[in-house]
């Protein structure tokens, strides 16, 4: 019987051994797999998790009120740090919500040059992408792999518009800079490279069996549930969703162009697992290399930028566009008042949807597949917080 | 679908309680009354030849001027590739809305966003917290009106200028 009141009666039904109990840990907000500073507040008995809360903001600098303040021009710098990994596509989105409102057309060299641009960043940002996976799996090695060629597409970019990450190349009405002398030569130097390695990259990773039993019949998401939680992107592709912005709801010169949209067949386990997330990017950087080639071969002369007054006063109203991002589907809604000024942007991002769907998909899963489904979701923690 | 067929289907079943549909615009806009939003919401997600199954956008915009905050819904049918906008006027000095959480499960952080930044409460929503700004802050930034404290906790918001 209890001496002092306080004592705590541990039940341990006869036959089960141990009994168990819940506990409340913390990881982040600077943990090294967690993709920026972010934090989880994960309750577990034992090695299961019960759940795992994302706790983000920890990176909101407010974009989306400086574009009220900054104008139109002057806010193309500050898109590119809302994805640093895939800043071409935030250019593009803000460039290309501006010209709906205010009805410019690009030129179609300019067209060419975005998607240039916006492919090459594709392929590093998926790079990035699978080598951290690796990487948060236990795999040093092919992180090296993966980083020695984002590098050169760092070097390729940087000839391009000056810059390695935030690269403010694009502006309303087109480019910045038409295309550097010898820079097609060069990229299809680099792009003849490439795919050698990608096939040296599967032989490490994809067929690894230590790699396919950390990966297969993971965080198994549903295409029903994506599509519910608005999953965008290689993570709804994953789920067996044919669904890709470039193809279904064209922009730019995307119907110029020839490539495929690799989905989730469920090859190592179901349908939707953290292994379809993985080879959905694997195979998106070999459609992006095919239509790089086709972009050099059938870019046209001419201008890269339609003329566009410097203050720049778009009728008022109210515009939504969307640009397959690396991360997927991403939306730029914009509200025009008339003035200089935008009255308001919101930018819908794919990391967003991802980072509010783990508390759902994490229950039940092994403490150590968290960051595996945190990688495979390709979450990266500015683009949810802006 | 067209936007003016779905504006059809939606008159004919929600009477008054669906207004106008903005063709003019960029994106096609019907307008909606708060406390319908959720019926509405549902009837567009469930009917097979609508089947707006995904929301792709939940947004706020705060008109000032004419005493609202507008929330703006971008809806999309993976079924049928189509899409439309919804809008509802909320009072802006007690904006409540039905949320949308259960017709959308992607409701629910795009809902918490609202709320954090702009204020509006969605009614019935299982979990509505500040999402991106510290718990402990004090009003909403991207009000027009609002203004920034000058400390947080003892922290100076203000800074020099570097270029003196």
């Amino acid at each position: 019987m209890s001496l002092t009141g306080f004592e705590v009666e541990v039940e341990r039904a006869p036959g089960t051994g141990l009994a168990t109990e819940e506990m409340t840990l913390n990881m982040g907000p600077q943990h090294p797999s967690t993709h920026g500073v972010l934090r989880f507040v994960v309750k577990a008995d034992g090695e299961v998790m019960i759940q795992a809360i994302p706790d983000v903001g920890y990176l909101h600098r407010s974009i989306e009120k400086i574009s009220e303040k900054v104008g139109y021009h002057g806010f193309m710098p500050y898109t590119d740090r809302v994805d640093y990994v895939a800043a071409m596509f935030c250019n593009q989105g803000w460039g290309m919500v501006c010209e709906k409102l205010g009805g410019i057309e690009v030129p179609k060299r300019g067209e060419y040059c975005r998607v240039i641009a916006a492919e090459f960043n594709r392929i590093a940002s998926h790079l990035l992408s699978v080598g951290t996976m690796v990487l948060d799996i236990g795999a040093a090695t092919p992180f090296f792999h993966a980083f020695r060629e984002r590098e050169k597409i760092n070097d390729l970019l940087e000839e391009l518009c000056g810059a390695r990450l935030t690269y403010n190349y694009m502006r309303i009405g087109g480019v910045a800079w038409d295309l550097p002398p010898e820079f097609a030569e060069k990229c299809l130097h680099f792009l003849a490279g490439l795919e050698p390695m990608m096939a040296e990259y599967n032989d490490l990773i994809t067929v690894n069996k230590l790699y396919l039993e950390r990966c297969a019949d993971v965080a198994v998401i549903s295409a029903a549930e994506a599509i519910n939680y608005n999953l965008v992107g290689p993570n709804l592709r994953a789920s067996g969703v044919k669904y890709d912005v470039r193809r279904d709801l064209p922009y730019s010169v995307y119907p110029e162009l020839e490539f495929d949209v690799p989905i989730g067949r469920g090859e190592e386990g179901t349908t939707g697992d953290s292994f379809d997330r993985y080879i959905c990017r694997i195979r998106e950087i070999q459609e992006s290399i095919k239509i790089l080639r086709q972009c050099f071969k059938q870019i046209p002369d001419g201008p890269v930028i339609a003329k566009v007054p410097r203050k720049f006063k778009p009728p008022a109203g109210d515009a939504y566009v969307r640009v397959e991002s690396a991360r997927g589907d991403m939306g730029w809604y914009a509200v025009s008042d008339g003035t200089e000024f935008p009255y308001r942007c919101k930018i819908r991002t794919g990391s967003f949807a991802a980072m509010a769907i783990i508390d759902n998909v994490s229950r039940g899963l092994m403490l150590a597949d968290l960051v595996t489904v945190i990688a495979s979701l390709d979450i990266v923690a500015p683009e949810v917080d802006r | 679908m067209d936007a003016a067929a779905i504006h059809q289907r939606l008159k004919a079943r929600f009477g008054d309680q669906v207004g106008d549909c903005d063709l003019q615009g960029h994106d096609p806009a019907i307008r909606v009354v708060p406390a319908a939003i959720a019926d509405v919401s549902r009837f567009l997600r469930d009917e097979s030849d609508l089947r707006f199954d995904s929301l792709s956008n939940e947004t706020g915009v705060d008109y000032k001027a004419r005493n609202a905050i507008e929330v703006v819904y971008h809806l999309y049918s993976y079924k049928h590739r189509h899409a439309i906008v919804l809008k509802v006027d909320a009072v802006r000095d007690n904006p409540l809305v039905p949320t949308v959480e259960h017709v959308w499960k992607a409701a629910n952080w795009l809902e918490r966003e609202i709320y954090d930044l702009l204020g509006v409460t969605f009614e019935g929503h299982t979990d509505l917290r500040r999402l991106l700004m510290p718990e402990d802050w004090v009003g909403y930034p991207l009000r027009k009106d609002f203004v920034e404290p000058e400390m947080y906790h003892g922290i100076s918001t203000r800074r020099e200028s570097l270029l003196k």
